[in-house]
């Protein structure tokens, strides 16, 4: 991927790093930290529990060794944060970065089913944007298939824009630092 | 079955020409493999070609190999209607730094435009 596609010229300043605790619109109270190693075999547990409908564009993988094998690559290269209920992992949103030139990072974010539409997404975006913005993140792209319309509107709330509409993918990008 | 086989200088070409060789010598194909010119990728059209050769020579079958030039994707279906084959093949599915599946425009075009059934090899 390339780093000279159009940015979009959003004020990046409202993200807050993570740690940050609230309570979600189901009542539960909800933490989200940077990865650290000792959480690793819990996030992997909720990779195992996901709803394969769920899984975009192949991602996450099936299969304990396929999910360990893409979740160390995500951990090694990039930046990471979860959201806690207790001790279970209930969500997960990661920068990978392009390789490039150190400043472009790919995003994606996953809710395991049964705490999506309970806002943890959007904290998962903020706090993940706080904590790339204070790691000297750049620039933040995705691309996203253009029927996910729940996980558009999440992108665009953010101040994601859509810069390249042509494939089967939207692309959109953000402008962090 | 009338096959045509499209490959161009990307990781996928190989995963496709090998799956699609193996698949000839099994079912006894009649296999047609389109050398794309038209593509920017590391590989060029005679190292690309020079590659299929050996595993064609490799695979002891008799397929037809021909060299496309103009748009790839527009090409292979035009070639595949006009000529009669019974399925196109073609190789696609990058990775992006996340993993993600990314097909890439040409795949794109013949799933779309491709009036013969067609198998991407992943």
């Amino acid at each position: 991927m390339t780093g000279d596609r159009p940015h979009s010229d959003e004020q990046a300043d409202r993200f807050s790093e993570p740690p940050q605790t609230f309570e979600d619109r189901e009542g539960r109270e909800i933490t989200i930290r940077a990865l650290d190693p000792d959480g690793f075999d819990a996030l992997a547990e909720m990779y195992a529990a996901f709803d394969p409908a769920d899984r975009a564009q192949g991602i996450p993988p099936t299969g304990e060794d396929r999910i360990e094998g893409w979740l160390e690559t995500l951990v090694d290269e990039g930046l990471n944060v979860v959201a806690w209920d207790g001790d279970r992992a209930a969500g997960h949103a990661t920068l990978v970065p392009d390789g490039d030139d150190g400043e472009s990072y790919e995003l994606a974010i996953f809710v395991l089913q049964e705490y999506q539409e309970s806002g943890i997404g959007g904290r998962l975006m903020d706090a993940l944007l706080g904590y790339g913005r204070g790691n000297g993140v750049e620039n933040v792209w995705l691309t996203v298939e253009r029927w996910n319309t729940a996980a558009v509107n999440l992108y665009e709330k953010v101040g994601f824009e859509t810069t390249n509409a042509e494939s089967f993918e939207l692309e959109m990008s953000f402008r962090l630092n | 079955m009338k096959v045509l086989l499209g490959i161009a200088g990307s990781d996928e070409t190989d995963a496709a020409l090998e799956e699609t060789v193996r698949r000839a010598v099994e079912a006894n194909d009649d296999l047609t493999v389109a050398i794309l010119e038209e593509t920017d990728h590391e590989s060029s059209p005679d190292e690309v070609e020079a590659r299929a050769r050996d595993r064609l020579d490799e695979a002891d079958i008799d397929a037809t190999i021909r060299r496309v030039s103009g748009d790839p994707g527009s090409e292979l279906v035009e070639i595949a209607e006009r000529e009669g084959f019974d399925r196109l093949v073609i190789g696609g599915g990058q990775r992006s730094p996340m993993g993600k599946i990314q097909l890439g425009s040409i795949t794109e075009f013949v799933l779309l435009n491709a009036q013969v059934s067609v198998t991407l090899v992943r």
